[in-house]
């Protein structure tokens, strides 16, 4: 069990800042995912956490206890990497072992650690294979394996579903969730630029852009109420529709925001545009509409569409979905009223 | 792209019996047309001269007579005539202790130089592979000592070596390490010290840029995930980068072996006609065109090549060396 306090953490690369403050509580044995596109500084962040980088300034505490001149050892830590960083010339039970035994740790009680985790991810046929006569799921999983075997309070994944192919990224999600939940007392804090791999683990997301926090909630929280275009614009698939100009001087703000699945496809529409595209996804389809704003706006519809490109049709927003925001990106709030009055 | 084919190529020709489509055949042609003129350089600056050195070992050549050459079996490796007083003696290059005196010579030039060079250049490489400023302009600095011709550096080390007007024995003498001036490149006790200082000073760079090749392949994260893991830097170099870099270090050990095993440049400059340094080349060398023992020489030069040869299959067999990259 271990809760971190970040307090004004900074990060910078000689003149070049990359983490700008961050401050956050992350809560004990909770699932904390960073989301962001590339560069925003997420995985500098956990390697803050982990101790592999120097904070620049402002306090790490893990359970009140400043960790900031820890080593990464000392730390209580376990960490996953992207490219699973196994030692290429052990196997995978000597990869687990490693460093355990080196630790001077009773090498009866050193194989049952490895061989309950290697059960615990059904790696044990594998045991005395080398990484490179494995599939890169079983690395992975390999990789999980020996930071389980550390029984960290705190356990760190760094993108680790990247190098995966898709099927393989899907059930390696799962498989991370099944090991959160038996593992509920470890706090584990996960980075990936994949928001639905935020929202499908996550207790608790922290959106961050550019070295800065943007957003710190639940899934839902940061589906439902995004506290700026850039959350709205990041988290959900398609991403959200946003129109500026006349169409969101209607609700008195600079760009408003609905989502795909927000809008219908109605006769008493509000907003009349062209059919350019459609696709169909089995389940439901995605229609792109042009409505004359700058971009398209997309609209979901279930099941199959009778919507063929170039066809008119008006949209209507569901009531109180309609997101709006200010000159400076930032949320005022959602309207409940359906439509403009 | 060369490689791909040369690889598709090998694995054609090494099983021919495969070969049962015209693509097939078609790729095994165009190995050979693109094998052929290396093949062709080859065997014209290596096979031949090879060859030729070997027939003349079995013949009574002499440099000023090649063309009339006779074969002479093996007489110039070894023979005997017993005397009437029934002592039997022994002529020939495997009764001949100068020629043993070579290779002991040889043998002990290798071992000690490969040895203090791959310590060395494995020490220097580990310092390149780390991050400092200035990083670059010291790799290219280190460089220098091996870009130098080798006659170029035999020479100034001769000169630096000197025993009457040498900075060495100014320093030594200076700081009271030795009470006279020593004769480093003609004493019999220093000669060899000399040579080995010289070729240490010159080859480590050559040996440190092979073994930094090497470290560059280890990927960075393995020794984060060590340093999560909380092994120590020695533990970590024993048990993770040493098992890593060894196939570059194996190749690494090889080109300097085979280079040190033939030496010659060094020695024919340093320490001339001096039996403690007279290695397998520079006695091949003296008969070849000194003595005009030139048929002696070629079998000195051909049992240089065995040696060599076997040497190489032997390290490699032991070391199971995989040219490809990787272990085994």
């Amino acid at each position: 069990m271990a809760e971190l306090q970040l307090r004004d953490i900074r990060k910078s690369f000689g003149a070049f800042d990359v983490i700008k403050g961050v401050s956050m509580d992350i809560r004990a044995g909770e699932f904390m995912v960073f989301v962001g596109p590339s560069g925003c500084g997420k995985s500098t962040l956990l390697r803050l956490i982990a101790g592999l980088e120097e904070i620049s300034s402002g306090t790490l505490a893990f359970d009140g206890e400043v960790v900031n001149h820890l080593v990464p050892s000392k730390r209580g830590i376990a960490m996953v990497f992207q490219s699973y960083a196994l030692y290429p010339h052990m196997t995978v039970f000597e990869n687990m072992a490693f460093g355990m035994q080196l630790a001077g740790k009773d090498k009866e009680q050193c194989r049952k650690r490895v061989e309950a985790a290697a059960e615990m991810l059904q790696l044990t046929p594998y045991l005395e294979r080398l990484p490179r006569q494995l599939s890169g799921g079983q690395r992975q999983r390999v990789a999980i394996g020996r930071a389980i075997v550390r029984d960290p309070k705190v356990f760190l994944f760094d993108e680790p579903l990247s190098n995966l192919d898709a099927a393989l990224r899907v059930a390696t999600r799962i498989e991370i969730a099944r090991l959160h939940r038996s593992m509920h007392k470890t706090t584990m804090i996960y980075v990936t630029h994949d928001q639905v791999e935020a929202m499908t683990l996550a207790d608790r997301i922290c959106v961050l852009r550019d070295g800065r926090v943007e957003q710190i909630g639940t899934p839902l929280e940061l589906y439902e109420n995004p506290n700026s275009v850039f959350v709205a614009g990041f988290i959900g698939s398609p991403k959200m529709n946003f129109l500026s100009g006349p169409f969101a001087a209607l609700y008195e703000a600079e760009t408003i925001g609905i989502r795909a699945e927000h809008l219908e496809i109605a006769e008493d529409g509000q907003w009349a545009g062209t059919v350019i595209h459609s696709e169909m996804l089995g389940s439901d389809s995605y229609i792109y509409l042009d409505i004359g704003a700058g971009e398209p706006v997309i609209v979901r519809e279930n099941g199959t569409s009778r919507h063929q490109p170039g066809e008119t049709v008006r949209i209507l927003p569901e009531a109180g979905q309609i997101h709006s925001f200010d000159a400076a990106g930032r949320s005022i709030g959602r309207h409940i009223m359906r439509g403009a009055a | 792209m060369t490689d791909l084919t040369v690889a598709d190529a090998r694995a054609a020709l090494a099983h021919p019996s495969h070969i049962n489509s015209d693509l097939k055949a078609q790729r095994v042609r165009s190995a050979w047309v693109f094998l052929a003129p290396t093949l062709m350089v080859l065997a014209l600056v290596a096979g031949w001269p090879l060859v030729r050195t070997i027939y003349f070992s079995f013949t009574d050549a002499s440099l000023t007579n090649l063309g009339g050459a006779e074969f002479v079996g093996f007489q110039n490796y070894l023979s005997w005539i017993t005397l009437k007083s029934g002592r039997t003696i022994y002529k020939g290059l495997l009764a001949d202790p100068a020629w043993w005196n070579a290779v002991w010579n040889t043998l002990k030039f290798t071992v000690i130089s490969v040895s203090i060079e791959t310590a060395l250049g494995l020490v220097v490489a580990l310092v390149l592979n780390a991050h400092f400023p200035g990083r670059g302009l010291v790799r290219a600095a280190i460089l220098i000592p091996w870009a130098i011709p080798t006659i170029v550096s035999a020479k100034m080390w001769a000169w630096m070596l000197n025993d009457q007007f040498g900075i060495l024995n100014e320093i030594f003498v200076g700081l009271g390490l030795i009470s006279q001036k020593i004769a480093w490149t003609a004493s019999p006790d220093t000669a060899m010290v000399a040579v080995l200082i010289v070729d240490v000073w010159k080859t480590t760079p050559f040996m440190a840029l092979l073994i930094l090749a090497g470290l560059q392949m280890v990927p960075i994260d393995i020794y984060e995930a060590a340093k999560i893991d909380g092994v120590h830097p020695i533990r970590v170099f024993w048990r993770v980068t040493l098992p890593l870099i060894r196939p570059a270090l194996m190749v690494a050990v090889i080109f300097r072996m085979l280079d040190a095993l033939r030496i010659f440049d060094l020695i024919y400059v340093l320490t001339p006609n001096n039996a403690q340094t007279k290695t397998m080349s520079v006695l091949a060398r003296e008969n070849l065109f000194d003595f005009d023992k030139f048929a002696y020489g070629a079998a000195a030069s051909t049992m240089l090549f065995l040696i060599i040869a076997s040497i190489t299959v032997l390290y490699m067999w032991f070391g199971r060396v995989n040219f490809e990259g990787g272990e085994r």
